[in-house]
Formats: structure tokens, C-alpha cells, sequence
């Protein structure tokens, strides 16, 4: 029995044709999988089901039945339920309150806590959805946030189950967890949607998959008849590289060397705790660990942003510490770049356009100013040398830099660090929210840096891309480095567990950075 | 590959939704006008012929405009920088000041093509100091500007009050205000100007500083758009973590955008005491530093957007005098509600229509589109 139709489904944005004559029919009972890059046209589809906009024109059938969806109230009471990539929780309330809201059942909340707590119960006999119900929300760990969130929606009768990305903050152990649930969900009749970009998730979990690209749908498949390759080249549209080709690494002298750097918030709570590391010419090093566990103030940190609170970094001879009060202007000079983790908060202007943007940090340069102007024609030329060179499209420089796809912004920025031939090449989640198509390109990239001499510290929660690229994995937890791995011996399973750190060989792995009696907080 | 792009093209977010907002605030004074028993369509007449009508309206109009140039181009810039610089009041006051002492220490002792570049210089120091202050706490010490600036209009308006009634005031005189300064020392008004070429034209208050008023857009659309330094106050203003990121210390370019801006709004002092009163007087500079917040989001916080506007508010300042001259039921209460309507339509309610215009121009685009395609099918 089909649990959901969709038929002919048009939606434009003025002159944007973001669903085309979309057509999709999924059993009940099944896990079914939608994927397609950026901007193919999921997230928007998933937004006609859930009410938040209308069609232009198309039917859409629930249990064969032609329903009429005009706003979340009326998706939620034809039994669709959603979970957000962003988790819509009120952090200081508890458990039951969050899964209570908007549902409070009357005037006073007294009637409306016992049914909820009965409720919930029911439900976590069900389905094996274990919660704590009178915890604060915002004191769960994010895979029991997700939770909450799943049971929200079958609190409100949720028979069809929309979930948008939602392995993004999780760890591998966690994303078990949550594939475990969605099959416990499956097996009591529940129908449940997958909008992912990983493919291995796909293969995984799910039963079918359709793939969205330029707003059309232009393949169904049962996943036990296709493989990630087919998938990749159904998204794309043409042949993909998953596997990044490289060389052993030629490994020359060191040229970042960071010993005992801890980095302090102003809350007093360590977010980088006592790290020592180095990272030679010729080789990338790879950061794993969950996000939030200090990978982000270690960036920081390295590229002048943030000033260490104790510890000493060392940059081709030049020793850096908290008194040497160095911004991220004179890190450059001294042959640092940085990718940051979010491009979109640090990594480019979105209002600037794209040439100003690809100047953004090097605008003092000379080659780009005059005594008092800016030489205007010198950096459009060089912007229009970048995006010709990293194949950035539309190759247009006084195009907006918000007006680029994820992945083109991306390009710009990696430009911009690379075109300078760094010594130490920082970057940050490489390619998140990138197109699978630029995926394959700026891993080619980091690459071809590492081989030209650069030091590369590559921190990503994706672990395919750090065993895949790095030359060295190191594991972070809690602002510690808690071990390190070579990339043959790793796998998923292993970085998980030392990724929360519960791997116990994995201890002894660590440089003895853990044990310094400076390090404290951190052990909870 | 094609640009995903949900912006409307610059013509209606720069023209045509200004000039509805604009179109919306007179019609609003229109029915008010009705109400009160005159005719809006008259009002509208004797508004252009009072600011455009004779010479003397025009030069009128004019001057108004030169000090909302001057005070929008001073809140335009704070705005680059993501800062609302509400003390363009107080920091006009202060350049007064700054030109009135340097002409009662000079005026009898330097020529005027030295006493130019100082009063110039002075009104920008003085301003620009009276910026710092405010600036450095926002920096520094984290008071927020719009309350320290609007509190700085006040420290300005007593700190005058002081100074004219107890130090500056000229010996023997009951009204607050310094001696008249040497005429040689004057700003040339325009009919002098004018004069000089054997062209005659009615006497008023408008004098050369508007040319520095223009000369001021331009190097305020140079110093904002084409130097490192205004391309580091844009980021800062945009995005802060990046500019972090990029090794630009917001903290210095919070200072200098609010010095560049109390400069120009130190620049009224020019216009004022050094063009048209000659002596240091009280509240030269009443309104025209709210205004000027006005003018700068009616502009769109660039100079060319900045000299339309000001030559509206000129318009309205001159017009409505004139309005309520020859329309006695248009009192001057009345023409203050006029432009209170401009500024609350073009600024409060700036954004207020453009959701409606650009769904309207979407929908006009798509069909333009559509027709387009069944064209070529």
C-alpha cells in the first residue's frame, strides 16, 4: 500500500523552476532515501509536504487519498511529522514539556503532563526510544536531542516520518542508534523519508531512493539493486571519482609544531586543552572527532584568531605564544592560510562581491592597493585567474558571493588560501555542504598542495574524508587529542569509539599531553 | 549554470521603492491637508514654488540641503561600519564650536586662504573628537553607541549653553553669543560668488561650503569603496567574525568609522557659523543631525542616494516654510507633520512595502517569462 503520492509537483520562485513535474510514490512501511546535491530541489519538496509552501500545481495523495496541505498544522494532522536538520527545542524546558508543546491539551497543564507522560511511555515501549523525560532539553547530548525530536512527531501521530540530514551532528555510534530506531519505526508500520547527501546512509538504511537533480527526480531505485557509484553518477549526472588518488607522502622538515596549547573561553572553560602536535611538509593531517570538541578553537588558534591561553606554537622557526599578541593578519604574513569550518560566518562576506571576497585578508597586499586606492582592475583580474583556475561557476567576479552555490563559495575561498603557496595550510570541513561533483575537485586540490610542499591540517567530521586524504589521523575529545591512527589501520568503528573516547587502546596512543596536571575540566 | 538569485533588480530596490515610500508620505500629508480644510493639490504647488519658485527659494533649499549632505554622509558611513551613529546632533555642535574658536583666535590675524583649510580641519577635529568618546566606549569598554551618542547630543548642547553665556560670550551683550567674526574671514556667500562674475542674484543664506558638501561625496564614495581602509569598515559592518578572521581589529575600525563620521557631521559647523552667522551662536545645528539619519536611509547610505534625499529635505525645509506662510491653516506644527510622514515612511517604514513589490515584480517577471517562452514555442 502506498503511504504516499506525489503527482506533477511545480514550484518556481520567480524565475527559479525549483520542482519540476516531480513525481514520487512510497510504500508504507519502508525506509525511503531522497538524495541529490545542493539546490536539486529536496529540501523544497520536503516543504510542500510539510505545508510550509504550496505547489504550484500537482496532487498529493496520503494513504491514496487526494490531501490538500496548507500549513504544518494541516501536514501534522494527515499524520506527517518532521524532523529538522536544526533542532527546533526550547533548551531550558524538560523533555515532556518539549514533546507537550503546542499540544498542551487545554487551558491548564496538569491534564496535559499525565496524558504526555503516559504517552511517551507507550511510545518508548514502541519503538525503543529511551529518554530521559524530566531532563532539560538542552542538556542531552545532540543524538538524544534527535530523539526528542522523533518523538514529537509520533506524539502527534506522525505516520509518515520526514527526517532532513540528520546524521550531520552525529557520531557513527550515534548514527547506529538512529538507523536502529528508524527500522524499530519501520517495523510498526511507520513510513519514513531520508533526505541525506551521504550515500553510504543510503545503502544502509534504506529500502528505496529516489535521486533529485535541477529540481527534477530522475531516478526510483530499490537500494538492494544499486550501489553508491550508480547513485553518484545519477546525482551528478556524470562519472564521479569516490576514492581520492594520491601518492605516499614525501614528508620534509616540520613546519607547524604546537606544544602544550590550551585555549580558554572567557567563561573560564578550556576549549583546547593542553595540545601538542605537529604537521610536516608533504603530509595532511587529519583531525577527527565529534564537532564541538575543540577542533574549531584549534583552527582558531593556529591562524591567529583566538590568542592561546598557555602553550607555544611553532611557525617555520617563528615561536608564538599568548604574549606575542599576533592577529590573523601577521599569521599570514608568517605563511599561514586558513579555510575556516563555516564560510558563510568567516570564510567570505556574502554581501561583498565575489573579487572582494577573494581578497578578504590579503587586501592589504600590495599587489592589490595603490598608495591610497585599491587597484581595482588588478583584483578583478586576479579574482577572474582564481575562479578560472578552480573552475569556479559562474565565473564572474562581480557576482555576490552569496549568490554562489555552496560549493562555488567554497572554490573562492580555497583559491584565496591557496593562491598564495602557503608553508601550513589550515582548513575546516573541506567540503561541508559541497556538491559531490566539487568534492572530488577540491580533494584533487588538497592534494596536489600537500605534494607542492605544504603542511595541510585538515580537520573534518566526515570520516571518509579524513581516511581517505589524511597521511595521519589524530582523534580529538573535549579539547584533548586522545590518539592518534595511521589511515590504514583506521575505520569508522575505531574512530567512533575513540571519537568518544572509549577505545582504550587508543588511550595509550595519545602523546602525554592527558596526563599534565595543567589540564582540568575537561574530565567529566 | 544558472544563478539562483531571489534579489530584484538595483533600479526598484534604489529607485522605485524610495520613490513609492515617498509618493505613500504625501499622499498621507494629502489626506491630513484635506482634513484641516485646504486644498493638498495647492499645498503641493506653493511646497515647489516656495523651494524652487525664486532665487532666493532656491538658495534657501540649497542651504538646507548642503548641512543634510553633510550629516547624512556622517551617519552613512557609521552605517558601513554596522554602527548607528545617532549624535550627528551633537558632534555638528561641537564642529561649530571648533570653527568659532578658531576663527575668535584668527579671524583679525591670517588670511582667508589660511582660514579656510583650519576651519575645515577644526570643524572635522572637533567633530571627530566628539565622536571618539563614544566610539571608545563601544570599542573598549562596551556601552552601546546609540545611547552613548544620544547622550553625547546632550553633554554638547550644555556644554555650549555654558561656554556662550559664560566665556565666549561677547562683553556687554545680553544674547549668548561671541562677537561677530572679521568679515574678511567670512565663507563667501553664493550671490558674492556669483557676483564676482558680474552675475547677480538674489541675496540668502547659501554659501560655498556646498561645494564642499559635494566634494565630500565624492571622497566619501572613494575613502568607502575603493581604499583598504573602507573596505575594512564594510567587513567589519557585514560580517564580524570574518573581519576577525581576515586580521582586521573591528575594535580600531569602530574608531575610525565614528571619527570620519563625526568629521562630517562637524562640517555643518561650517556651513553655519563660518557661512551664514559668522559668530558662534545657540542650536545652529537643531535637527539637522536626526534628519541626517533620515536622509541616509532614504540614500541608501551612498552619496548619490545621500545628495537626492538631502535636496527633499531641503525641499521640504524650504517649501514648508513657505507653505506655512501662505496657508494659515498650514501651520508650522503642520509642516513638521509633513516631514515627520517623509521620515517615517522613508525611514521607520523603509522596508515596510518592499516584500509587496518584489512579490509584485516576481510575478510580472515570471509571466514576462512565460510569455517569452510561449513566444519561441
Amino acid at each position: 500500500m502506498t503511504a504516499i503520492e506525489l503527482r506533477g509537483i511545480n514550484k518556481s520562485f520567480g524565475p527559479v523552476h525549483a520542482n519540476k513535474n516531480v513525481a514520487l510514490a512510497i510504500d508504507k512501511g519502508t525506509i525511503h532515501g531522497i538524495i541529490g546535491e545542493n539546490g536539486a530541489g529536496k529540501s523544497t519538496l520536503m516543504s510542500i509536504l510539510y505545508g510550509f509552501y504550496e505547489a504550484d500545481s500537482g496532487d498529493i495523495l496520503i494513504n491514496g487519498q487526494a490531501t490538500k496541505i496548507r500549513g504544518s498544522h494541516e501536514a501534522i494532522a494527515a499524520g506527517i511529522g518532521m524532523v529538522h536538520q536544526h533542532f527546533m527545542l526550547v533548551d531550558p524546558f524538560t523533555v515532556l514539556e518539549n514533546v507537550m508543546l503546542g499540544a498542551e491539551g487545554g487551558a491548564l497543564l496538569d491534564k496535559g503532563i499525565d496524558t504526555a507522560r503516559e504517552e511517551l511511555e507507550r511510545l518508548e515501549r514502541e519503538y525503543g526510544l529511551d529518554v530521559p523525560v524530566d531532563a532539560l532539553a538542552g542538556e542531552l547530548p545532540v543524538g538524544l536531542q534527535q530523539r526528542v525530536e522523533i518523538l514529537k512527531a509520533l506524539y502527534r501521530g506522525a505516520e509518515i516520518l520526514i527526517l532532513d540530514e540528520p546524521t550531520g551532528v552525529l557520531t557513527p555510534q550515534e548514527t547506529d542508534q538512529l538507523f536502529r530506531i528508524l527500522k524499530a519505526l519501520k517495523d510498526q508500520g511507520v513510513t519514513v523519508i531520508l533526505i541525506t547527501h551521504k550515500l553510504q546512509e543510503i545503502m544502509a538504511v534504506t529500502d528505496g531512493v529516489s535521486v533529485m537533480r535541477g529540481g527534477e527526480m530522475v531516478a526510483h531505485r530499490t537500494t538492494s539493486e544499486t550501489s553508491k557509484e550508480e547513485l553518484a553518477e545519477l546525482m551528478v549526472g556524470r562519472k564521479v571519482l569516490l576514492k581520492v588518488d594520491k601518492y605516499e607522502a614525501q614528508v620534509g622538515e616540520t613546519a607547524l609544531k604546537v606544544e602544550g596549547l590550551s585555549v580558554i573561553d572567557s567563561d573560564g572553560v578550556p576549549r583546547l586543552d593542553n595540545v601538542s602536535l605537529t604537521v610536516r611538509r608533504g603530509e595532511i593531517v587529519g583531525i577527527a572527532g565529534v564537532s564541538g570538541n575543540g577542533q574549531s578553537e584549534l583552527l582558531e588558534a593556529l591562524s591567529g584568531i583566538v590568542a592561546p591561553s598557555k602553550g607555544r606554537i611553532e611557525l617555520n622557526g617563528t615561536v608564538i605564544t599568548r604574549e606575542s599578541h599576533l592577529d590573523a593578519r601577521e599569521f599570514r604574513d608568517l605563511g599561514v592560510a586558513h579555510v575556516p569550518e563555516d564560510r558563510h560566518r568567516m570564510g567570505l562576506v556574502t554581501a561583498f562581491t565575489a573579487d572582494e571576497s577573494a581578497i578578504l585578508g590579503y587586501h592589504r597586499n600590495k599587489a592589490y592597493n595603490g598608495s591610497i586606492l585599491m587597484d581595482r582592475k588588478a583584483i578583478v583580474e586576479d579574482c577572474a585567474g582564481k575562479m578560472a583556475a578552480f573552475d569556479v561557476r559562474p565565473p564572474t567576479p562581480s557576482l555576490k558571493s552569496a549568490n554562489f552555490s555552496g560549493g562555488n563559495q567554497q572554490k573562492i575561498v580555497l583559491a584565496r588560501e591557496m593562491a598564495r603557496k602557503p608553508d601550513v595550510l589550515l582548513v575546516g570541513q573541506p567540503t561541508r555542504g559541497v556538491d559531490i561533483g566539487a568534492i572530488e575537485y577540491i580533494h584533487k586540490n588538497l592534494v596536489s598542495m600537500r605534494d607542492a610542499g605544504a603542511a595541510v591540517l585538515m580537520v573534518s567530521v566526515e570520516l571518509e574524508e579524513i581516511m581517505s586524504l589524511s597521511d595521519r589521523i589524530l582523534v580529538m575529545f573535549e579539547g584533548r587529542i586522545v590518539g592518534e591512527v595511521a589511515p590504514k589501520d583506521a575505520d569508522e568503528r575505531l574512530l567512533g569509539l575513540m571519537m568518544a573516547n572509549a577505545a582504550p587502546d587508543a588511550q595509550e596512543a595519545a602523546p602525554a599531553s592527558g596526563t599534565a596536571p595543567a589540564s582540568t575540566g575537561a574530565e567529566l | 549554470m544558472r544563478v539562483i538569485s531571489g534579489t530584484v533588480p538595483r533600479w526598484v530596490d534604489v529607485g522605485l521603492i524610495p520613490f513609492i515610500n515617498i509618493l505613500l508620505a504625501f499622499l498621507a500629508s494629502g489626506l491630513i491637508i484635506l482634513l484641516i480644510g485646504e486644498d493638498p493639490i495647492e499645498a503641493v504647488r506653493i511646497l515647489i514654488w516656495g523651494a524652487f519658485g525664486t532665487e532666493e527659494g532656491i538658495g534657501y533649499t540649497l542651504y538646507y540641503t548642503t548641512n543634510f549632505i553633510f550629516t547624512g554622509l556622517a551617519v552613512a558611513v557609521a552605517f558601513h561600519a554596522g554602527l548607528f551613529n545617532i549624535g550627528g546632533e551633537g558632534q555638528a555642535y561641537i564642529g561649530g564650536l571648533g570653527v568659532g574658536l578658531a576663527l575668535l583666535l584668527f579671524d583679525n590675524s591670517l588670511p582667508f586662504i589660511l582660514i579656510l583649510p583650519i576651519s575645515i580641519a577644526a570643524s572635522a577635529l572637533f567633530g571627530a573628537a566628539w565622536a571618539y568618546i563614544p566610539a571608545y566606549l563601544q570599542a573598549y569598554r562596551g556601552s552601546h553607541i546609540v545611547i552613548t551618542t544620544i547622550m553625547f547630543n546632550f553633554i554638547a548642547s550644555a556644554l555650549m549653553v555654558y561656554l556662550l553665556v559664560n566665556v565666549l560670550i561677547q562683553p556687554g551683550q545680553m544674547s549668548p553669543e561671541s562677537r561677530e567674526f572679521a568679515q574678511s574671514a567670512w565663507l563667501p556667500f553664493m550671490h558674492e560668488a556669483f557676483a564676482w562674475f558680474g552675475v547677480e542674484i538674489t541675496r540668502s543664506p547659501l554659501n560655498l561650503s556646498i561645494f564642499w558638501a559635494l566634494v565630500c561625496c565624492v571622497l566619501i564614495w572613494g575613502f568607502i569603496w575603493r581604499t583598504r581602509w573602507g573596505y575594512e569598515i564594510r567587513t567589519v559592518g557585514f560580517n564580524e567574525t570574518a573581519a576577525v578572521y581576515a586580521g582586521i581589529n573591528p575594535k580600531k575600525i569602530v574608531i575610525l568609522a565614528m571619527c570620519v563620521s563625526g568629521g562630517l557631521a562637524g562640517f555643518v559647523g561650517l556651513n553655519e557659523v563660518l557661512g551664514v552667522h559668522h559668530r558662534l551662536l545657540l542650536n545652529f545645528q537643531l535637527g539637522y543631525g536626526f534628519a541626517g539619519i533620515a536622509v541616509s536611509l532614504m540614500g541608501r547610505n551612498h552619496p548619490v542616494g545621500i545628495i537626492f534625499a538631502s535636496l527633499l529635505f531641503g525641499t521640504l525645509y524650504q517649501g514648508g516654510a513657505e507653505l506655512s506662510f501662505d496657508m494659515p491653516k498650514v501651520t508650522r506644527e503642520m509642516v513638521e507633520v509633513v516631514q515627520g510622514l517623509v521620515i517615517l515612511f522613508s525611514g521607520a517604514l523603509a522596508l515596510m512595502i518592499k516584500p509587496t513589490v518584489e512579490r509584485i515584480y516576481f510575478i510580472l517577471a515570471s509571466a514576462a517569462a512565460r510569455r517569452a517562452s510561449a513566444a519561441e514555442g
